[in-house]
C-alpha cells in the first residue's frame, strides 16, 4: 500500500465505526481524537477492523501510534507494504 | 454432523447476550448463543395472548437521545454492533412525571427542564440540587473498579429535603435497583443520567423492533442462535469450564462462556451448592398489570408517558409484606410516545412492587384468586393520578414474579438480578463472565452496553493480546 492508500484505509474503517462523523476535513498531523468523537471503545474497533481486513496486529502497547493519520502511515507502512 | 465447538458459547439471547454475540462474531469468532425460551429479548420480551401483542420489560428506552448525539452511550452502542438509528426506530416521550403527596416534578427529554422544575418545586433545595448535578456529571460510572458506596448517604450529603431525596429515587430504584432500601451510587448515576439527563423513547413496534434488529445483525456477521435450547449444566475441570451440557443431554464445548443468565443462576450451573449462593439472590420483583383500552388515554386527558407515583409518606422500595405493595409503582401509557402514527392497539401498563415468595406459594385456584383480588386494589390506587379508564378495558393480563421466573428463568423474578453486582463479569472459573443484568450496567441500553464491554474486555482484547 502506498502511504495515502494507508490514510484512505484508516478513513473507511473510521467511517465504519462512526458513520455519524464527518470525515471530509480530517487533517492528517492532527491527533484523531482532537478532531472526532473517538472513545478507547473505537480505537480498539480500529484496531480489530486492521486486523479483521489486513491480517495487521497491533499490540496493545502500539494503540499511541495510530494517534493521527501521519502516525498510522508511520506505524502501518512496514506491516502493509505486501498487502 | 452439527459442531459442537465454538470459540465462545453465550447463554441467553437476551439484549446482552445478543450484543455480545455481534462483536464477537463481526470480529470472526465462532459463536454460539443458547436460548431456553422459544422467543428472544430475555428481560425484555414479548408474547401475544389471544391475538393482543404485548410487551416484557421494557416500557420505555432509557439513554434516549437524538440520533447522531456524541459520546451518549446509545450513540456507543449503534457504533459498536454497527447499527444505525433506523434500526430501534425510537421515537420520543412526550413527558414524565414523579407523583408524591402533594408535590410532582415533570421531566421530559430535555434535561434543562427538570433542573428548573426541581428548583421551582424546592426553591430551598436549589443550590443543593444544582451541585449534586454537578457531582452526578462528574462521576466516571464507567469505572468497572469503583468501590461500592452508599447512593442514599451521597445524596443526602447534597440535599436536606428528604422528600426531594425520595422523589429522585422512586424512578431511579424502580427502573433499575436490585438492592431494598438503598442504591449503590454508581448505579444511581447510571440511573439519573439514563432518566434524566438523556430520556425515554420507545419504538412504535415495542421491544420487538430492537430484537428483530439485534437477531437480524447477528444472523448477518455470523453468529449462530439456538432456541428451545436450555443448558443443563457448565461442567468444570479445576479452574476451567471444559464442556457444556444442553437440556437435551447434547455437549458443546468453547474456549469461553459469557452468561448472562444471571450470577447465581450461572454458579448453579457449574455445580456450586444452592446454600452457598442463596444469600446473594436477587429479591425485587414486580407484578404488572397491562390493560387494553378501547381508546388511548390522551383521550381521556392525560398525555403523560410515565407515572412513577407514591402515596405514602415516604418511599418505601423493598419485599412487600404483603403480595403487592401498591402504595408505589409505575403507570405508563405506550400510546404517549411521540409517534408518527397511532399504536395498533391503545394501552395502560400498571406496574408495582410484589412479593415472590408469596406468589409461588399459591396453588393454582389461590393464585387466579390473588390477580382477580389486585387487579381492583391497584386500578383504584393509581386513580389518584390518571382518569378513570376502566369502562375502556377491553383485555387485561396480569403477569407476576413467578411468570417472571418461569420466562427468564431468573430466580424470583428478580429482574434487576443480584444486589451485589459484578462489574468486571469474573467469576471465580477462569474461561466464564458474567453479562447482562448481574453485571451492573442497567436498562436496555445497558445491557446492550454490558455484552459488548465483557466481549471486548475478555474476548477481543485478550485474543489480541495473545
Amino acid at each position: 500500500m502506498t502511504n495515502d492508500q494507508i490514510k484512505h484505509a484508516v478513513l473507511q474503517i473510521i467511517a465504519v465505526i462512526a458513520p455519524d462523523e464527518d470525515l471530509s476535513h480530517v487533517k492528517s498531523d492532527v491527533a484523531l481524537r482532537d478532531q472526532l468523537e473517538l472513545d478507547s471503545m473505537d480505537f480498539l474497533d480500529i484496531v480489530m477492523e486492521l486486523r479483521k481486513r489486513y491480517g495487521v496486529e497491533v499490540p496493545e502497547g502500539d494503540y499511541g501510534q495510530l494517534a493521527s493519520l501521519d502516525s498510522c502511515v508511520i506505524y502501518l507502512a512496514p506491516k502493509l507494504k505486501d498487502k | 454432523m452439527a459442531q459442537t465447538h465454538y470459540d465462545v458459547i453465550i447463554i441467553g439471547a437476551g439484549m446482552s447476550g445478543m450484543a455480545a454475540g455481534i462483536r464477537l462474531a463481526y470480529f470472526d469468532k465462532s459463536v454460539c448463543v443458547l436460548e431456553r425460551h422459544y422467543a428472544a429479548g430475555g428481560l425484555n420480551s414479548f408474547y401475544a395472548l389471544d391475538g393482543h401483542q404485548f410487551d416484557v420489560g421494557l416500557h420505555a428506552m432509557t439513554n434516549y437521545v437524538r440520533p447522531g448525539t456524541r459520546g451518549a452511550p446509545l450513540t456507543k452502542i449503534f457504533r459498536q454492533l454497527r447499527l444505525t438509528p433506523e434500526d430501534f426506530g425510537l421515537a420520543p416521550q412526550h413527558h414524565s412525571e414523579v407523583r408524591f403527596p402533594g408535590k410532582t416534578l415533570r421531566f421530559n427529554n430535555d434535561f434543562r427542564c427538570f433542573v428548573q422544575d426541581v428548583v421551582d418545586n424546592f426553591p430551598a433545595q436549589a443550590d443543593h440540587f444544582v451541585r449534586l448535578v454537578k457531582h452526578i456529571q462528574e462521576y466516571d460510572e464507567l469505572d468497572l473498579e469503583a468501590p461500592p458506596r452508599s447512593g442514599r448517604a451521597v445524596v443526602s450529603s447534597f440535599l436536606s429535603d428528604p422528600l426531594l431525596t425520595d422523589m429522585i429515587f422512586c424512578p431511579l430504584m424502580i427502573y433499575g435497583n436490585a438492592q431494598e432500601r438503598d442504591m449503590e451510587f454508581g448505579q444511581f448515576v447510571v440511573m439519573f443520567k439514563s432518566i434524566f439527563c438523556e430520556g425515554l423513547g420507545r419504538p412504535r413496534e415495542g421491544v420487538r423492533r430492537i430484537i428483530t434488529a439485534l437477531r437480524r445483525k447477528l444472523r448477518e456477521v455470523g453468529g449462530t442462535v439456538r432456541m428451545k435450547c436450555g443448558v443443563q449444566a457448565l461442567n468444570a475441570e479445576g479452574t476451567r469450564i471444559t464442556s457444556v451440557t444442553l437440556d437435551t443431554g447434547e455437549i458443546l464445548t468453547a474456549d469461553t462462556i459469557l452468561s448472562s443468565a444471571g450470577y447465581v443462576e450461572t454458579m448453579r450451573l457449574c455445580g456450586t451448592d444452592h446454600a452457598t449462593l442463596a444469600p446473594m439472590e436477587g429479591r425485587l420483583s414486580f407484578v404488572e398489570i397491562i390493560s387494553i383500552l378501547d381508546q388511548p388515554m390522551k383521550h381521556l386527558g392525560h398525555d403523560a408517558t410515565i407515572i412513577f407515583y407514591n402515596t405514602g409518606k415516604e418511599f418505601h422500595y423493598e419485599t412487600p409484606k404483603n403480595l403487592v405493595d401498591a402504595r408505589s409503582g409505575v403507570i405508563c401509557c405506550p400510546d404517549n410516545f411521540l409517534f408518527d402514527k397511532p399504536l395498533p392497539e391503545s394501552m395502560i401498563r400498571l406496574t408495582c412492587l410484589a412479593n415472590f415468595d408469596g406468589w409461588n406459594a399459591l396453588d393454582e385456584p389461590a393464585y387466579l384468586r390473588a390477580k382477580t383480588e389486585w387487579l381492583p386494589k391497584i386500578q383504584q390506587e393509581v386513580l389518584h393520578f390518571i382518569p378513570d379508564f376502566r369502562h375502556h378495558v377491553v383485555y387485561t393480563d396480569f403477569f407476576t414474579p413467578r411468570t417472571i421466573q418461569k420466562w427468564t428463568g431468573h430466580l424470583n423474578g428478580a429482574v434487576y438480578g443480584a444486589p451485589e453486582k459484578l462489574k468486571t463479569g469474573k467469576t471465580p472459573i477462569e474461561n466464564l463472565f458474567i453479562c447482562g443484568t448481574d453485571q451492573g450496567f442497567l436498562g436496555i441500553v445497558g445491557a446492550m452496553l454490558s455484552g459488548i464491554s465483557m466481549a471486548n474486555l475478555h474476548v477481543l482484547k485478550r485474543a489480541h493480546a495473545r
